[in-house]
């Protein structure tokens, strides 16, 4: 069991390392980079300071290197201007397009972020997790044609379209107030229980709009899981029992049906924060998914590198979660390990 | 003899898209306390219907729609009928009272708990004992069931361990509330002979410690000779006979329960007698074809051996080696059917892969005759391996998994056609030829398999083997699967193709009548060895190996006049080192194949070698 939780660790950081050189590789591949960029635009307004400057920046991260050079520099096994300096040693390295390190741009979003979406997840869970249950052993009768059918409205309706619906009538008939995660004259403030407050009911919204057409998913998915194992005999073995049909449920098929969704965990993590970049827009959500769109496409390069590399490393701590768990809930998983 | 559980007029049906299916109509029959009641009849024949309509676990698209159930528990009377289904008075009566087993011990049981937990959830619902007490008294229903080490037991999960030891485990979930009647679904259809026979021990056994009254239902008559007391048979959910065993079986008064007598294959059966299948099929078998004769046998196994490596747990732990097949010789002549027998885990199905290619010997060769002399199987490629792959076909086990459900009928008769470049015109014309050959219409050649029913996919699956002219049939459990009242069609239609077509099988069956019936010449495998192999007359007349002898005796015969020896059946003949001088193997030992006489092998154990030197 250990030995295998080792060799998964050892394969998890020799795919990372693989990932970070995909990640460098694909910043890389459009010609130019941010500060070249920004220097032939100086250079157009004739800013001789600027251009004096912004050539500073590319010796201090040593851009006019070698872009192998400029890798091993990034991921912290070449010595830069500064010395070992890189993600192995915990500098994301600076974002130049806000002028400041990399960790103080992305710092608040990147928690925010997990809280708008996992906020989402638990939603999706609550609301899916019934309803499916609900339409499973209700199947063909009207209420399960209602589930259905506001499964496949969620399925259906954009999340964009329905943040702006939302947005708009969320503030006409209970005020809540639009866009943002709190007001904005909380902003700059510490984290007061006014500013939490304002938090909570700014969340209202996007956890709805993030969440729903997962609910939706979920619930189709769950429902045919669940009718499948309803289905077969060990059901048929705990009602013969003598066991009440809800506990009968939830002992046996219920469990059963959870595995495929634990698998799925790996696929979530990644997802809360790369997954809800329209509605981010929309909402005006300070979040990580515009920070990442905006470093794409300014080849801001440490800012968007280390959004990936952290996208990359949800995904496979993600996958080691629903391993593990699935090893926990599934003893025949837990057999075939030793 | 009071009847403990009274059926009056039952009637069960199912809500259909078109007009109400009834399943039963006006069912009457008696249990009677400390008896076992075998209920016969084929699939569809509302066997399984009744089963479920009394402890009320019918599908949803089912209802009693009149007639009674009257249960006598202590002093009362209860009619289950009227009970709704999933209210307590019912729930109390189920799995406390009235408990039951099923066909597949495997899907039965829930893989994610231990068995302990499931089998002594029944005690702590319906008594509110506590954990410790429900593992103690577990522990001692799975001991009175014959589990090895009970208290271990508790802690395993079902897919560790054996088809038999589930369903010693569902057995003891369903009796330790020690139930007045113990509904049992066909509980030894799914099992290896000699299970089979210890299961029907155990039943047996614990129906005398109890008193309990047993409702067996199968389709299998040697079972029912064996164990009933009592036969009611069920022909399309009408009770077609019924009264004690020993009136039913010796003078079967219904020409039903006639005809399903001479329907399965018996030992008893005169040379070149037919079965008689209940239903006959009309199938336009082809004029006999003359091949040219081979020198030799059409196909030749010459000590193959195949070895597994599990994967070791620990990195520092070396690969387990699991021996599947140690030097296994087999041969075949053309036009004739080889039998290979043997339990679950001896082996024959990893034969019959390495024979089609799909696996490769570790050691040995495996030599096919076309024709052209005997060619190394495992050495043929490009063109010649293509050429092979035509020649030998395999007819599965399960007709259900073994068609796509996505395929017309002609699609998939067409597709081997396709892939060995038979030309558009005459696939059509074969397609039409083909089903005629089997006994279908070719207006089935449009339709999808769920359109047939098993015995028919059966057909389509042989069709479909026969579709590019193989010269040699692999049968793997060909009608094991199948209804009893069809598995006579299917081993009549393989006995007359076989003639027609100078077709030569290997067959590969753990049950011996089929064998019996099938085989010219039969090989006994156990653990991945041949211990015994003979002419199908001699192997049956003077059965000489211990376990050839043990796989016999667990035979269960539909004639009252042989019954089984549950004495005999209860150790384990399938471990060699258990096995009687001179015929004893010790762990690792191979033994020798010494000839006893013509055509006829036994494995002998090294210690005769000691006393012969």
């Amino acid at each position: 069991m250990i030995a295998a939780i080792l060799r998964r660790i050892l394969t998890m950081a020799a795919t990372l390392l693989v990932i970070s050189a995909f990640v460098f590789i694909i910043i890389k591949l459009p010609p130019g980079d941010y500060l070249t960029n920004q220097i032939m635009e100086l250079r157009a307004t004739g800013d001789a300071s600027s251009v004096a400057k912004a050539e500073l920046l590319i010796k201090q991260y040593g851009l006019d290197r070698p872009v192998w050079q400029q890798y091993l520099m990034w991921i912290g096994v070449m010595p830069g201007s500064v010395g070992f300096s890189g993600l192995l040693q915990g500098d994301w390295g600076w974002s130049f397009e806000y002028d400041k390190p990399v960790a103080d741009v992305v710092g608040d979003a990147l928690w925010l972020t997990l809280l708008i979406n996992l906020t989402a997840v638990v939603f999706v869970h609550l609301v899916a997790i019934p309803a499916a249950i609900y339409s499973a052993t209700h199947r063909n009768t009207f209420g399960d044609a209602v589930v259905t059918l506001l499964g496949y409205v969620g399925l259906a309706v954009p999340g964009f379209l329905l943040a702006l619906i939302l947005l708009f009538y969320a503030n006409r008939w209970f005020g809540l107030s639009i866009g943002g995660l709190y007001d904005s004259a909380l902003t700059n403030q510490p984290w007061t229980w006014d500013k939490i407050r304002s938090l909570l009911g700014h969340l209202i919204v996007p956890t709805l709009v993030i969440g729903l057409g997962g609910t939706a998913a979920m619930i189709r998915r769950m429902r045919a899981n669940l009718l499948d194992e309803l289905a077969k005999p060990y059901t048929v073995t705990a009602r013969a029992k003598g066991l009440p049909p809800v506990k009968a449920l939830l002992k046996y098929p219920f469990r059963m049906s959870l595995n495929p969704f634990v698998a799925d965990i790996g696929n979530l993590l990644p997802h809360l924060v790369s997954g809800s970049v329209l509605v981010s827009l929309v909402l005006s959500l300070p979040t990580v998914g515009p920070l990442l769109l905006e470093a794409l496409r300014s080849q801001d390069q440490f800012m968007a590198g280390f959004i990936l590399m952290f996208v990359a490393a949800l995904t496979l701590v993600g996958m080691l979660i629903s391993d593990l768990t699935l090893v926990w809930l599934d003893p025949r998983i837990r057999m075939g390990l030793r | 003899m009071s009847a403990l559980l009274s059926i009056e007029d039952l009637a069960v049906s199912f809500r259909t898209d078109a007009t109400p299916f009834e399943a039963l109509h006006g069912l009457s029959l008696d249990v009677l306390r400390g008896r076992t009641l075998a209920l016969v009849g084929e699939s569809g024949s509302g066997k399984s219907v009744t089963a479920q309509a009394i402890l009320r676990l019918l599908p949803t698209s089912a209802t009693i729609t009149r007639g009674r159930i009257l249960f006598r528990d202590g002093t009362g009377e209860t009619d289950i009928a009227r009970l709704p289904a999933e209210g307590s008075a019912m729930r109390a009566i189920r799995g406390q009272r009235i408990a039951m087993i099923f066909q597949e011990p495997m899907t039965c049981l829930s893989p994610l708990h231990t068995i302990g937990d499931q089998i002594g959830e029944a005690l702590r619902i319906h008594t509110g004992a506590d954990r410790r007490e429900s593992d103690a008294r577990t522990q001692d229903a799975l001991a009175r069931v014959g589990f090895p080490d009970p208290k271990r037991a508790l802690r395993t999960y079902p897919f560790e361990l054996s088809g038999g030891l589930r369903q010693r485990a569902m057995i003891a979930m369903a009796l330790i509330l020690k139930p007045a009647l113990l509904v049992a679904d066909e509980p030894t259809t799914a099992l290896d002979v000699t299970t089979q026979a210890q299961i029907l021990a155990l039943l047996t056994r614990l129906q005398e410690e109890t008193g309990m009254a047993i409702l067996l239902i199968t389709h299998d008559l040697g079972v029912v000779a064996n164990v009933a007391h009592d036969v009611a048979v069920l022909y399309r959910g009408r009770l077609v006979e019924s009264g004690p065993r020993e009136a039913v079986m010796r003078a079967p008064g219904h020409a039903y329960l006639r005809a399903l007598l001479h329907a399965v294959p018996r030992f008893d059966m005169a040379p070149g007698e037919r079965l008689t299948p209940i239903r006959p099929a009309r199938a336009e078998i082809p004029p006999v074809q003359e091949h040219k004769p081979l020198a030799g046998p059409i196909l030749q196994v010459e000590g193959v051996s195949k070895t597994f490596t599990l994967r070791a747990g620990r990195i520092w732990q070396k690969p387990r080696l699991v021996h599947a097949v140690s030097d296994v010789s087999l041969s075949l002549a053309a036009g004739q059917t080889l039998g290979l027998v043997g339990e679950s885990g001896s082996g024959k199905t990893t034969v019959s892969k390495m024979i089609m290619r799909a696996l490769e010997p570790d050691a040995g060769r495996i030599l096919f005759d076309d024709g052209r002399g005997p060619r190394d199987v495992h050495t043929l490629s490009g063109d010649a391996l293509f050429a092979y792959r035509r020649s030998v076909q395999f007819v599965f086990q399960d007709p259900y998994a073994s068609l796509d459900p996505r395929m017309t009928v002609r699609q998939i008769l067409c597709e081997p056609m396709e892939i060995h470049g038979v030309p558009a015109a005459e696939r059509k014309e074969r397609c039409r030829a083909l089903m005629a050959m089997v006994g279908l219409e070719a207006s089935g050649l449009g339709r999808y398999p769920h359109a047939f029913s098993g015995g028919q996919r059966q057909r389509i699956g042989i069709a479909r083997a026969l579709a590019v002219e193989p010269r040699l049939l692999v049968l793997d459990e060909p009608v094991s699967a199948l209804d009893v009242s069809v598995q006579a069609q299917i081993l009549n239609l393989l006995k007359d193709l076989q003639a027609a077509l100078g077709l030569s099988y290997l067959i590969v069956s753990h049950n011996l009548a089929v064998i019996d019936y099938m085989a010219d010449t039969i090989s006994v495998m156990c653990r991945g060895r041949i211990v015994e192999e003979a002419p199908r007359a001699a192997l049956f007349r003077r059965p000489v190996h211990p376990y050839t002898r043990a796989l016999l005796a667990a035979v269960p015969d539909p004639s009252l006049d042989h019954p089984l020896d549950f004495a005999a059946v209860a150790s384990d003949l399938n471990d060699p080192t258990r096995w009687e001088a001179p015929y004893r193997l010790e762990p690792d030992e191979a033994g020798t194949m010494r000839a006893i006489e013509a055509g006829h092998r036994v494995r002998f154990g090294g210690a005769t070698e000691a006393v012969a030197a």
